[in-house]
Order: C-alpha cells, then structure tokens, then sequence
C-alpha cells in the first residue's frame, strides 16, 4: 500500500477512562461510563451488548464524529468507518464510489481507476464496477461499502453492526469475506454486533458491555482456530457462554 | 466453494432487465400518446359543442376557425418576433433567477446565522405574488425590459435558492458522515457531497421557478406595454383591446404550448435523474424485491 502506511505509529486504539454524556443536568444520560479497552494492533475485537450500551457512541468517539466528556481516546493510524447501511452515494457506480474515497486521499486519476478495479476484485465484485448502487444487492452494496473502507487506507476499521440489515446466508458469506480481507491486511478491527455468535465467530476477542451506562464487564478471549464456522460446537459454546452473562446483565434492569 | 456460493448470489440478486425490442418500444410509445389524443379530441368536442350551442355564439370562436386564425397568425413577421421578445426574457429572467438563487440558496444552507436572518424572509418572497413588484419595478426603471426583467427575477429567485437549502437540507446524514470519514471538507464535500445529492429537489425546485417566471413574464407584458416591441403579451393585450376573441384565444394557445413544452423538457431532466439514482425502481423493488426471492431461495437451498 501506499508509503504513508508504513511510517505511521502501529496501529492501535487506546481508551483510557472514556465517559460520554449527552444532554445536561437532570436530563442528562450516561451513555458511557469509565470505559478502559486496549486493541492490539491487527486484533478483532467485537464489542457486544444490548439496548443502550452506547455501541455506537464509542464507535463516533472513536472515528473522530464525537468528542468524549472525560477521558483519553488514541488511535495509531488512520480510521475508517462502515455502518448498518451501506452509505454509498447512489449517484456514483460502484467504482466511483470507492474511487471517490481515494480522491479525497489525493490518489491521481490513474492509479485511482487501477487501485478501486483491484478493491472491487478483492470483495468478488470484479464484475460489477459499472453498476450503480440500487442494481446491487444488500449483500453486495455492503462490500462496495467494505471495498470503500478499504480505499482510505486504513489501518483502524470500525465497523457498526454492518451485516444486521443482511439474511443469514449472505451474512455467513460476507464473514468468510471479511476473514479474507483482514488477514492479509493486518487491520485492527472494533465490530460492534449484538449478534453473539457472529461475534464470537469474528472476533479474536469479545468485550461485553453493560446498559445504560455502557461499561466493560466482561473480556472473553476467543481461542477458536480459523477458518471458523458460526454453525460450529466450539463457537456455539462460547456463544452460550456470553450469552447467559449478557441476559444476567439484561434482566438487571427489569427489576 | 464458499466463492461460488458468494457469486451464485450475486448473479440471482442482479437480474438484468430484458432488452426491449421495437414493438415493445412503439407499444409503450403509443400507452403514453393515446390517452393525450384522446384528451385532446374531447376537449374539441366540448370545445365545438360550446360553439354550436350557441351560447354567446358571437363571441366564443369555434376550435376550427381558432386553429385558423392561428395558422393564419403564425405565417406574419410580427408573430414570431413577439413569440421571439417573449422567450428571450424568460430565458434571460431565468437565467438570472438562476444565478442569484444558487449562489443565495448556497450562502445561506452553509452559513447558520444567515439562515436564521433570511431565511424565512426567501419563504415570504417565494409566497408573495410577484404582481406586488409591478409598481416598484416601474417607479424604479420606468417602462422598460428591466422592469419585467427585475420582477422575473423576484418571482423566480427565491424558489431557486430554497430548493438548494432544501436539497441540502435533505442530504442524508448517512451520506454526509461516510463523506467526512472519507476525508471530504468543505468544498470537496459540497462539491461531491451536497450539490449531486441535492439534485432531484433542485430539479423540482427549478420546475416551480419557471412557473413562478412564466407567470411573472406574462402579467408583465400585460402590464408594461413597450411601444415597437411585440411580445406575446402585447398581442393578446391589444386582441382585448380589439375584442378580438378568435385571435385572444389562438395566443392563450400559444402559452399552453410553451407551458407544455417546457415542462416537457424538465420532466426529461427528472426522468434521467431518478434513472440514474434509482429512484424510479424504489415500487418495484418493495413490491418483488430480493427479499421476497431470497426467501424462496433459501427453501430449496
């Protein structure tokens, strides 16, 4: 990739004491409380929980979108972000749209044609560089939308629940998609879902957030080997593991 | 194996659609004629019927001895230079209309408190009848071009400058966080970002301007009669003058055509671009969309 990656810090997000309150005085709300988390460099992490654990927030926080009320944020490197929805701006075609991404990052004309044909062939999407967004399917906007994230050369990519609005079989392919994209790219990575298997079968790692606020209450490594299958025992396992933990946590706030 | 499944999808979520042959084309070619042909032979009819029942019979003029006299009008020199005078300021007014209704509707989108300011003072101007500037525009540049010109410009600018604070307005947040993550600011991001994304309301907004215009033009070539200047305006003012009512009723023709060919134009303009986005498929995607196959799909699978 291009010389620019290569001299920067490693890549690496730190949060140290993160709070995050939105609104003032008696209405104000906590979406984040005291969160501490470090990402490796070329680590997945999924973030997990449910309602109102201020997922999204951290994310926002994270890319920049938002400032924190207290605590330290740091990111090594430059963030790209993908959300539920693909995002792609519907009169553009597909190669525009992750050309566009490398124009804001002064990529000549040239290499720009060159560099989004070959993103597009990394998401299975060789074909399709003329369509525009709407001829495309979920599934395969998204990955235009991963291509993008791709073509800013980033070195942190934040991910926000980007296979909820799929059906489970696309989803399970655009996993086995994202193992592939990541691997040879040595890109950290925060998921949030609230998909636990699709976590665990992600992840490297799963944090738990609480509710309201949101604060890290559980940190589960996932030993599993790659190539993983999110239909398989040890996945399963853990699954169920996380999943009792986070409907203890759950079921806190109906009493 | 997990690749081929990947591109078997794809290829069933991406149908191309049909090509269309010859006799598809003239058949849905003729769907969009008939019905206008149709409209057109009753309102003959009716049209005919008036005449021949005689009421008013010396005044109203049947359609035949319009379309005639029409005919008869559209041969002479003076017809098609008024026809000429009457373009020539709408497109001028519009043209003006135009400029100063996307650079005040881009100035006051991106600028909080010049919007706050002006804002809704561009809503009153928009609502305000563009008649009311007939008697300023006159004490101010007298009986002259400028004087319908100025009230073009007032009818038509404001609905330019708020259908690009509407479009921006309107840009999905979506859109417009996945722009500044890409890095896009400021300019790149208005460039790229706001002005192709507001498009189909600026479109719309640019439909309304030409109405506001065109209706504007017209009440001024009524109102401020130039001497040696033929408009369309002034033909019909002096046809009322002469209470000649075959002649009054071919020119109201005249303005149908024009208002019809225009809106033409921009429907062509709005086609394409609903096209181009997609828009237009937004029905049939919610009545058979992929969800609906990919359900049947996953049964067999």
């Amino acid at each position: 990739m291009s010389a620019t990656a290569v001299t920067e810090a490693p890549a690496a997000v730190t949060l140290a004491g993160v709070s995050k309150v939105y609104g003032q005085g008696g209405a104000a709300v906590r979406a984040l409380d005291q969160v501490s988390l470090a990402a490796a460099p070329g680590e997945f992490t999924c973030l997990i929980g449910a309602s109102g654990c201020g997922k999204s927030t951290l994310l926002n926080l994270v890319a920049g979108l938002d400032a924190p009320t207290s605590g330290a944020i740091s990111v090594g490197g430059r963030v790209a972000l993908m959300f539920q929805e693909p995002g792609l701006f519907p009169w553009l075609t597909a190669a525009r749209n992750v050309e566009l991404a490398l124009r804001a990052r002064g990529v000549g004309r040239a290499e720009r044609r060159a560099r989004a044909a070959d993103l597009l062939e990394a998401v299975h999407l060789g074909g399709f560089g003329e369509k525009r967004p709407h001829e495309l399917s979920g599934g395969m906007r998204q990955r235009v939308a991963l291509a993008r994230a791709l073509a800013q050369d980033a070195d942190v990519l934040l991910m926000d629940e980007p296979f909820g609005a799929l059906d489970a079989m696309t989803r399970d392919l655009l996993h086995d998609e994202l193992d592939r994209v990541c691997a040879g790219r040595n890109l950290t990575v925060l998921f949030v879902t609230h998909n636990v298997r699709e976590a665990v079968r992600l992840g490297d790692r799963v944090v738990l957030l609480s509710s309201r606020p949101g604060r890290v209450i559980a940190d589960y490594k996932v030993p599993i080997q790659r190539p993983r299958r999110i239909d398989s025992a040890p996945v399963a396992e853990l699954a169920g593991t996380i999943t009792d933990r986070l409907r203890e946590e759950v079921s806190r706030h109906g009493k | 194996m997990a690749n081929d499944t990947l591109l078997g999808l794809d290829a069933l979520d991406t149908v191309a659609p049909a090509p269309r042959d010859a006799r598809q084309t003239a058949r849905k070619a003729w769907r969009a004629v008939w019905p206008k042909l149709a409209a057109l032979a009753i309102v003959w009819v009716v049209w005919e019927l008036i005449h021949l029942s005689g009421w008013k019979k010396y005044v109203i003029p049947g359609p035949g001895v319009t379309l005639s006299n029409l005919w008869d009008q559209a041969q002479t020199g003076v017809f098609w230079s008024a026809v000429g005078t009457t373009m020539e300021r709408a497109g001028l007014g519009y043209a003006l209309a135009l400029l100063i209704g996307v650079v005040v509707g881009s100035l006051v989108s991106r600028i909080p408190p010049l919007r706050a300011a002006v804002g809704s003072l561009i809503t009153g101007l928009q609502i305000m009848p563009s008649l009311v500037w007939f008697p300023f525009a006159i004490i101010l540049f007298g009986i002259t071009t400028q004087a319908i010109l100025f009230v073009i410009v007032m009818a038509g600018a404001p609905s330019i400058a708020n259908a690009v604070i509407a479009g921006v307005d309107y840009t999905p947040p979506l859109l417009v966080k996945a722009g500044r993550m890409m890095g896009l600011r400021r300019l790149s991001l208005q460039r790229h970002l706001y002005l192709p994304a507001s498009l189909p309301t600026f479109v719309a907004g640019l439909k309304q301007a030409w109405a506001f215009t065109f209706h504007a033009l017209v009440a001024g070539e009524l109102i401020v009669i130039i001497a040696n200047r033929p408009s369309l305006g002034v033909l019909l003012s002096s046809d009322q003058d002469q209470a000649d009512m075959t002649s009054t009723v071919a020119i109201m023709i005249v303005f149908l055509i024009i208002g019809i060919a225009v809106d033409a134009l921009f429907g062509i303009a709005n086609r394409a671009i609903r096209r181009r986005w997609g828009l237009d498929q937004a029905l049939l995607r919610n009545s058979c969309s992929p969800g609906v196959s990919r359900a049947r799909r996953k049964t067999s699978v």
